[in-house]
């Protein structure tokens, strides 16, 4: 190689030497798939999303779906859901992740457990909490076995929108609070087991410790936790129709309905649409909020 | 801190102090797990009684009506060994690609220094900001264009992309793990590049690309908007079970539920040495 160095190599043959070409080419076909998978269908959709049936172009499609009743209603029901949702996960999330790093004697197995819902579908969570909160369910069974109530309730019906909501925030929160547990985790294992140490050296009760010393070193972790779960309420879907189906309109499921049901692609497209800008709202809304780097974020 | 400077009595009060805590402690954690665990019980049960029983009032808490039919129902329901089928053959094609691709750029990434390395880094993170609809929709639009709307084909492509950014980020944190200088003393021993990666780094990664595997096959099987939109017959189990919400019966979706449900128990318990770093590898 040395000897060789000096002489000019054909084009092709100096940028196989160069020593980007090896880390180049083993990025390049992920590089080539997430361009036509990703790039492509999203400039795509947004295409689709402002032609008519004919090909031209207009914007009758989104005038469409913020003319939809169902539009205001979706996104409030977002928002709402987002509202209480978010609160719920980080508490019991970093009640979660406190105790596992805390590593006590079993923590193996709770971590086991605390674990199982990120491999659980938002599809089976939504039918879990229907077998608890329908008609004929576990939790009536239970609340009038206990004389708390005097027939049963239905959490599920049209006539209590408050209590639907209340389902889908517990079936969400049953669901997701495992993968804000695990990014608390991972932001746990960042933090010097020395400043646990040190403050109980200093007498910090368990509480301030918690409150004073971890939470704010946790910080980079509990924002990408909320990024992250901001952008999935936005795509909430199979666990509102399970529990609520059509009567607690969300954003993804309109987007399947036009696409699955009125068979209008251009349609579903100007919903997705609407969908990602929401998405990249929040997410610079987050980092302006945030001022931290993209990078240390996207953790 | 030694325990002979402290005075007795306060010892002994700190050593309360700490059966306190363990108490406290222990118990939080067992409410946390039976808050995760009773609904899985619970939809278990429903799964494991007779088909009548799921319109019963009030409902048995324990498993006294144990039987098979609901299960045996749903199972013997038309297209449910089919989805199942194609359920795990789209899981599978989808770890094949998304290994295929994903880990030799992870492998990248963890090596070598490049220009251009922190953008892509960053470009894959944000990839995965995007949602699915808009992924979907104008893909079922492409799909039917090139006769792959309704294969399976069609589904294992879009799965693969989904789980793609995960699986380089993984791999990424895996072979950071594994030592550069192994290979290279393979290397120095006359390996060629190639063989001191098969030989060495392969192996010993091995465990973690498992891991990373068995993400993908989880994203894949509970993924639900693509799959439903992308087919028609060639239904996997979840988009067959979101398609029938609106006719089928109670029995049917508790079965169906837990029956989704099953494989993420195993999963996870294959993963759990991963579980502390699976948002954050090779840091």
């Amino acid at each position: 190689m040395a000897v060789r160095a000096g002489r000019a190599l054909p084009f092709p043959a100096r940028i196989a030497r160069s020593d980007a070409a090896l880390p180049l080419g083993l990025l390049a076909p992920s590089i080539i798939y997430l361009t036509l998978l990703i790039l492509v269908p999203v400039a795509q959709a947004l295409f689709l999303s402002i032609q008519t049936e004919q090909g031209t172009f207009t914007l009758e499609n989104y005038q469409r779906v913020t003319n939809d009743a169902a539009f205001v209603d979706s996104l409030f029901n977002t928002a709402k859901l987002l509202v209480l949702i978010v609160p719920i996960q980080l508490t019991l999330a970093l009640a979660m992740a406190l105790l596992i790093n805390s590593r006590f004697p079993g923590h193996g197995i709770f971590l086991y457990i605390y674990a199982i819902p990120l491999a659980i579908s938002d599809l089976a969570a939504g039918i879990v909490w229907l077998s608890i909160f329908g008609d004929t369910g576990y939790l009536n069974t239970i609340l009038q076995g206990l004389g708390l109530i005097k027939d049963p309730i239905s959490y599920l019906s049209y006539e209590n929108l408050h209590l639907v909501l209340m389902a889908i925030v517990v079936a969400e929160s049953w669901r997701a609070t495992a993968i804000v547990m695990v990014i608390l985790l991972a932001g746990l294992q960042l933090i010097p087991r020395d400043y646990f140490e040190a403050a109980e050296l200093f007498g910090a009760s368990r509480w301030r410790r918690t409150i004073q010393i971890v939470l704010p070193l946790l910080r980079p972790s509990l924002q990408s936790a909320l990024i992250i779960r901001t952008i999935f309420a936005f795509q909430t879907f199979a666990v509102v129709l399970a529990l609520a189906g059509r009567q607690f309109p969300v954003l993804a499921y309109e987007a399947y309905d036009a696409y699955a049901n009125l068979f209008n692609p251009r349609l579903a497209a100007a919903w997705a649409g609407l969908i990602l800008l929401m998405t990249l709202t929040v997410v610079v809304f987050y980092l302006r909020v945030f001022k931290v780097s993209e990078a240390e974020t996207a953790r | 801190m030694s325990a002979a400077a402290t005075p007795a009595p306060q010892r002994k009060s700190q050593r309360r102090g700490v059966l306190v805590d363990r108490i406290l402690l222990y118990g939080v954690a067992v409410l946390l797990a039976l808050w995760t665990l009773v609904p899985i019980y619970l939809i278990a049960i429903a799964a494991f009684s007779e088909k009548v029983a799921v319109f019963e009032y009030p409902k048995a808490l324990l498993p006294t009506r144990f039987s098979t039919e609901t299960m045996e129902f749903f199972v013997g329901s038309s297209g449910v060994i089919t989805s199942v089928k194609n359920s795990v053959i789209v899981a599978l094609g989808t770890i094949v690609v998304a290994l295929a691709l994903g880990a030799p750029a992870g492998y990248a990434l963890s090596r070598f220094r490049f220009p251009g390395r922190d953008a892509f880094q960053l470009a894959v993170l944000s990839s995965k900001m995007f949602p699915i609809a808009i992924l979907a929709i104008p893909l079922a639009v492409t799909f039917i264009d090139l006769g792959l709307y309704d294969k399976l084909i069609g589904v294992i492509i879009i799965h693969s992309a989904m789980v793609l950014p995960f699986v380089i980020i993984v791999t990424a944190g895996v072979f950071a793990t594994v030592s550069r200088e192994l290979e290279e003393a393979a290397q120095t021993l006359g390996t060629s590049r190639l063989g001191a990666f098969m030989r060495v780094a392969l192996p010993l990664a091995l465990p973690g690309l498992a891991a990373a595997a068995i993400f993908a096959f989880v994203t894949s099987w509970n993924e639900v908007f693509a799959a439903t939109i992308l087919t028609l017959r060639e239904r996997t189990l979840p988009a067959l079970v979101v398609a029938s919400l609106n006719q089928s019966p109670l029995y049917f979706k508790f079965a169906g539920g837990f029956f989704l449900i099953i494989p993420s128990l195993f999963f996870i318990w294959f993963m759990r040495k991963y579980l502390f770093n699976l948002w954050g590898p090779g840091r």
